[in-house]
């Protein structure tokens, strides 16, 4: 039997080696032509229009903010309950509430111009011309981009069957491009088809400059004593940690059949989340759930990434795009 | 202005079966975050839960080196058991202090009208108002919820249960109109509760004449106004949110059919 056992306490782990510095890693993207400091977006309908985090710290340090969804008009959005939580993820079912496209140019563009962050205005139709107006309206007044949302699961109008439709998708795309004039468009795509790739395609293909994927996935969640669905309009989108390894795949499968720059989201809460879907292919990162959990998120993740790329010892962050290795 | 805080734990008691009483050293939140009593704090319960849990705050105050909150929740779920379940000393993950709270005057004179665990709200209402009376229903005896403060804190305390096993047998809005028949020269009735309850209340107050302000509930998910999770309808066709316009709304704006 041995007689010597050497045990280091607890209390005297040897520290770990210093950190690499992460203030070298550059951390500026180029999505679409659009350049921003660095590759974390706040993504739509989580952030509001920016007042409510901008609290908690200085919106001139994030990338880029997808404001919440506008359509032409003013919508009340979907009765409550609208939240539901699910493991690790949460439904919702907002319907699209918003003040209208108007409204935004006026009261809510001014106070997000105080910063210095790319923009991205998002919008919903009922129909091609409704996102027409819309282009023409946020392309005038200014903003750095424009999302197109033909996915929102939430409502009954346009929404989904622009996004689950090749032929659909392209349409809006061509009619949001020719109104968008040197605004570049950016589509988002909805995970909810058998073949996200068809529809990356199409869109590409109708002069999109951008696409941003993915949208939540549709789900459901019941209460097993009353018997009812927790969400009023019975099903509703899923996001959060959960949903990640499914845009993770989107990306990839969509980053291998375009050409055009990806903004990825899905779940994303940590750096590790934001470095594997620009491995997967995207350019920049969207955070969105997350911030329910902590509002700080989004400056976390980008913190992280770029101490996960010094650590790699990359002088760019914009070199983990595209980097997976396959089997 | 909303600040996330880690607090200690430093009291906690079970008050019935279901409830928890819990002190927080809360930083100088309150100092920096306090707009009236009814406000609320967005607790993180664990890493596995998304989702932070709204919950009201009894009763805060100043204090030195940290301020105090003061919560009585319940264990409905996962995410309060496991905060029923944190012991002194525990450190938790605090927004705060979030949402408008009551209006409430130093000189005003207050009926409270609480449900449940819609009653511990009311006694910030009870400590920031010279004078109050307070009407406080409950399922049964076995769950009643600070009473013994609310008779040190308010002129006089009324007891409604559903099951009769305690005080008045019937719900808290037969009380108010009793109540309000002998003497209707309050400055206003505050009521939380859950909605049905609420609803009956905000109808009586309206027949005597007395401004009437009820705390909602909804399912929340960013606790800030960000997500517009947390909808309620109000009178006039218009969505607002819980968390961020209210908890606190005028009787009269909300859509008390919908």
């Amino acid at each position: 039997m041995p007689k010597n056992i050497k045990l280091i306490p607890l209390d005297r782990r040897p520290p770990a080696p210093p950190a690499a510095d992460r203030s070298q890693v550059d951390l500026s993207v180029n999505l679409a032509g659009m350049e921003m400091k660095n590759p974390i977006v706040v993504a739509s309908g989580t952030f509001g229009f920016g007042h409510e985090y901008g609290e908690f710290y200085d919106l001139s340090e994030l990338g880029g903010i997808c404001a919440k969804g506008l359509t032409l008009h003013r919508r009340e959005g979907n009765p409550g309950p609208r939240i539901a939580e699910t493991p690790m993820g949460i439904l919702n079912s907002v319907g699209l509430q918003n003040p209208g496209v108007d409204y935004f140019i006026e009261h809510e563009l001014p106070f997000l111009r105080q910063y210095d962050v790319k923009v991205i205005a998002n919008i919903s139709g009922n129909t091609p011309e409704e996102y027409g107006v819309m282009c023409e309206k946020l392309s005038a007044a200014g903003v750095d981009m424009i999302e197109v949302n033909i996915s929102c699961p939430n409502v009954k109008a346009g929404g989904l069957a622009y996004g689950t439709r090749p032929e659909l998708a392209a349409e809006v795309t061509e009619v949001a491009k020719g109104h968008a004039g040197s605004t570049p468009v950016m589509v988002k795509l909805s995970p909810n088809v058998t073949d996200i790739t068809e529809i990356a395609k199409a869109v590409e293909g109708a002069g999109a400059d951008a696409l941003s994927l993915i949208n939540t996935l549709r789900g459901m969640r019941i209460d097993v004593n009353t018997r009812r669905p927790i969400l009023k309009m019975n099903t509703g989108g899923l996001s959060g940690p959960a949903v990640l390894p499914v845009a993770v795949r989107m990306v990839w499968e969509v980053a291998n059949a375009v050409k055009v720059p990806i903004l990825g989201m899905g779940g994303v809460a940590k750096g590790a989340d934001a470095a594997q879907m620009l491995l997967a292919g995207a350019t920049a990162v969207a955070v969105g759930t997350a911030c329910f959990d902590d509002p700080y998120a989004p400056v976390k993740v980008r913190d992280a990434l770029a101490q996960l790329a010094a650590d790699q010892g990359l002088a760019r962050v914009s070199e983990l795009t595209g980097g997976v290795r396959p089997w | 202005m909303p600040i996330q805080q880690i607090c200690t734990v430093v009291e906690k008691t079970w008050l019935s079966h279901d409830a928890v009483y819990m002190v927080l050293e809360a930083g100088d939140m309150v100092r920096q975050t306090f707009r009236g009593p009814g406000q609320f704090v967005h607790i993180k319960c664990g890493s596995s839960r998304l989702l932070r849990r709204p919950i009201s705050v009894s009763a805060c105050m100043e204090d030195s080196p940290e301020d105090l909150l003061s919560l009585v929740f319940e264990s409905r779920g996962e995410g309060t058991e496991w905060l029923a379940n944190r012991a002194v000393g525990d450190k938790l993950d605090v927004l705060g202090l979030l949402g408008n709270g009551f209006d409430v005057d130093w000189e005003g004179r207050y009926l409270l009208v609480g449900g449940g665990i819609g009653v511990p709200p009311l006694r910030g209402c009870a400590q920031c108002a010279q004078e109050s009376d307070a009407i406080l229903g409950f399922r049964s005896a076995d769950k009643t919820l600070l009473i013994d403060e609310f008779r040190a804190e308010c002129g006089s305390v009324q007891i409604a249960t559903d099951d009769g096993s305690l005080g008045y047998h019937g719900f808290v809005d037969a009380l108010v109109r009793k109540t309000l028949e002998q003497d209707r020269d309050y400055t206003a009735v505050l009521a939380c509760g859950p909605k049905p309850m609420l609803k009956n209340v905000a109808k009586v107050a309206k027949e005597f004449g007395v401004p009437c302000q009820v705390s909602l509930e909804e399912r929340m998910a960013c606790g800030v106004g960000a997500c517009l999770g947390c909808a309620t309808p109000m009178a006039d066709g218009t969505m607002k949110h819980v968390c961020k316009d209210g908890p606190v709304f005028r009787a009269e704006e909300v859509d008390w059919n919908a």
